[in-house]
């Protein structure tokens, strides 16, 4: 894999070539917060963002879109939302995000509403440092071996860029002069170093290898009621998680000539419907049993099937469930630690 | 895995092909058979599908769900379904006529494994509505007669008037190659003559079985799984040959929506066909 070098002044000149190509789409800040947007003032781009507040996923599944439209004749593929795009300013734990739904979307059955705007999208990432949530380093998803386009690591002096496939290869060759092919040593040093020191900088560590066992032997632990009693079932978790894929459908016809539409939007197992069937029967019918199912799926039923968690470390959970419900607090249960006293709290409010 | 090699242009798996409903009755007040072809002929003849294995029925406009097939693979052409009226799918589907046009995808599903099931015997245990997925089974057991031991059918409603298929029960009566036994928990006719009681008290009037050699299935509603699973496993019949079809929420049918998942696993993929050592094993199954 070839590493170019970009000197920081010339990184404005690049993105106003590529975004001749696509649409430029990169993290802003919003409050007091980060999110993704269409930019053509590049000053917006939030090169420090943390993490956005919804992930990547939402660019190739948006929360809410149609699928075909209808009328007697039958249905058609819409796939009119899906343009080309150029993702600047991912981060190592959003590319994994994406590779995780890459397994779920392409298995078996390739879900072209996923493939297509996935195909459509370049990744440009962009390195980051971790806050006090962020713990990708537990999970190793906070360097990337693979799903980039480009990759820019932001270094003090300058960006080393990581070519990562031949069409971000062809991005390269719009500018080429803008680059320049030959890293000195005090660069690699310098990489090296930044390296290291990022490493150290995380504050949060998880040991996931334990946690599929641990799932496993805490089935019936009491601590599960006591989360269940907590949770808002408000779906905040799965919105924000980069993991979560599930949707719903459903059908919206209107009147006169107009075709119908057959909408597919964000889901969520949190919320009480998730898994009632016909003749009122519901499998999930307490928010424990549904926490239960999300953590089973993060934690240990991925690794069953494809050997790591399908957390990638982003934190998100960590900084959006208002009763702190999340990846590190449930590991702590699951580790035999007291979940923290105001979920006892909240859990007697709850049943009061 | 490169995405970019998957080429999204050939796949429609969520795209309803037309079918037409060629005849529909009421089974029961509040359950409907529908007999459908696909418009496309061509389609039609080559839909290749499992016993077991389920179908996506879509109604314009008031949109799409599951449901069993309930029709055997050894007569193409036609697939049939038996439909219990549930909600907005189920009752748009109700008030469609014979001639009116649907959306249909599939199959989907492991469905029973018939090729493992070869040379065995055949135990078929019925709750309910459970008539429809193993009718399906059923069927294509009589049509392949030869191709296995021997075959007996328990089936259990809950009034006369709700065993669904009831005449082609009582025809299987006097067939010499397969034994059949029927129960209703209450008879509200005074006129039934078989057994009354749940499906559970017809075990005793089962032949003798070579319980190493049998294969049972089993649906019905979620109660009925305990109790029969009780029965089946107290004649020894090995955990990995008692099967039984489960349902779950759906709404894609191919693994996607996430709403079927269990453990580790979709039921849309890797079921709706499970063992009772994967209930065992996958606590949330039953
Ligand atoms: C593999 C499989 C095979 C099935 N086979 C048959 C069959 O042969 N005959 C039959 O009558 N029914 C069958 N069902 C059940 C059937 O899918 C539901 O009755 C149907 O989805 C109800 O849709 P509705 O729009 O009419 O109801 P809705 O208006 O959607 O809701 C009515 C009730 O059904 C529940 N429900 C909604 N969507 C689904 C869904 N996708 N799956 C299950 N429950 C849902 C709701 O939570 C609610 O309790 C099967 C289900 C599965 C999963
Ligand atoms: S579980 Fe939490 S930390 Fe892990 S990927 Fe999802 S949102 Fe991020
Ligand atoms: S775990 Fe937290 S974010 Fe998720 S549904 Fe419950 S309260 Fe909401
Ligand atoms: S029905 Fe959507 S994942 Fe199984």
């Amino acid at each position: 894999m070839r590493i170019l070098k970009l000197q920081k002044n010339c990184l404005f000149p690049f993105l106003e070539a590529i975004s001749k190509e696509a649409e430029l789409w990169a993290p802003v800040a919003k409050g007091d917060k980060f999110a993704f947007d269409r930019v053509a003032d590049f000053s917006r781009i939030a090169m420090n963002a943390t993490r956005t507040i919804i992930p990547a996923k939402k660019i190739m599944v948006p929360a809410n879109f149609n699928m075909f439209h209808f009328t007697e004749k039958g249905y058609k593929e819409d796939l009119s939302h899906v343009t080309d795009r150029i993702l600047f300013g991912v981060h190592a734990c959003d590319i994994h995000g994406l590779l995780t739904l890459d397994k779920i979307f392409t298995q078996v059955y390739p879900d072209p509403y996923y493939l297509e705007p996935r195909k459509r999208t370049m990744i440009l990432g962009l390195s980051c440092w971790p806050d006090e949530h962020c713990f990708c380093k537990s999970t190793h998803t906070h360097i990337v071996e693979e799903g980039y386009d480009l990759f820019f690591t932001n270094l003090e002096s300058c960006f080393l860029v990581w070519i990562g496939s031949s069409r971000g290869d062809d991005l390269i060759r719009l500018v080429p002069d803008l680059f320049d092919e030959n890293l000195t040593e005090k660069d690699i040093k310098t990489y090296i170093q930044w390296q290291a020191e990022r490493d150290n900088a995380f504050k949060t560590e998880i040991q996931f290898v334990r946690l599929p066992d641990l799932m496993e032997l805490n089935y019936r632990a009491p601590f599960w009621e006591e989360l269940g009693a907590a949770c808002l079932a408000c779906g905040s978790c799965t919105m924000v998680c980069p993991t979560c894929n599930c949707y719903n459908v459903m059908d919206k016809q209107f009147l006169g000539e107009k075709p119908g539409q057959r909408i597919r939007h964000w889901d969520s197992c949190t919320l009480p419907e998730y898994s009632e069937v016909a003749g009122g029967e519901n499998f999930r019918e307490k928010k424990f049993q549904r926490l239960k199912l999300w953590y089973t799926h993060k934690l240990q039923a991925y690794v069953s099937k494809y050997g790591k968690p399908s957390c990638v470390g982003c934190g998100r959970c960590l900084v959006t469930c208002p009763v702190q419900i999340n990846v590190k607090t449930v590991a702590a249960a699951l580790e035999g630690q007291e979940p923290e006293a105001f979920w006892k709290n909240l859990a007697k409010e709850a049943t009061r | 895995m490169n995405v970019q090699d998957k080429s999204p242009a050939e796949a429609k798996p969520f795209k309803p092909e037309p079918a037409r409903i060629v005849r529909t009755y009421h089974l029961t007040e509040d359950v409907k058979f529908f007999q459908v072809r696909f418009v496309d002929m061509q389609k039609a003849l080559s839909f290749n599908y499992k016993p077991g294995q389920f179908a996506m029925i879509s109604v314009l406009g008031a949109g799409e769900a599951p449901f069993s097939i309930s029709s055997t693979p050894s007569r193409p052409g036609l697939l049939e379904f038996c439909i219990r009226r549930a909600g907005t799918v189920t009752n748009a589907l109700f008030r469609l006529k014979e001639n009116s046009l649907i959306g249909l995808r599939g199959p989907y599903g492991n469905g029973f494994p018939v090729e493992a099931m070869t040379g065995k015997d055949i135990l078929i245990v019925v709750g309910g509505l459970g008539a429809a997925p193993l009718r399906s089974v059923l069927l294509y057991s009589l049509d392949n007669r030869d191709q296995f031991g021997r075959v007996a059918v328990l089936y259990g409603a809950k009034r006369p008037a709700e065993m669904i298929f009831r005449e082609e029960y009582f025809s299987l009566k006097q067939r010499s190659d397969l034994e059949c036994h029927l129960a209703v928990d209450a008879d509200d006719t005074g006129k039934w003559t078989e057994r009354v009681g749940v499906v559970t008290t017809l075990f005793p009037h089962l032949r003798q079985i070579d319980a190493p050699n049998t294969y049972a299935l089993v649906c019905g509603p979620p109660v009925m799984y305990k109790f029969v699973i009780k029965e089946l496993v107290k004649l020894a019949i090995p955990k990995n040959q008692i099967l039984m079809t489960l349902e779950r929420r759906m709404k894609c049918g191919v693994g996607k929506c996430g709403h079927c998942a269990i453990d580790y696993i979709y039921t849309c993929l890797d079921g709706p066909v499970f063992t009772y050592w994967d209930v065992i094993h996958m606590r949330e199954l039953i």
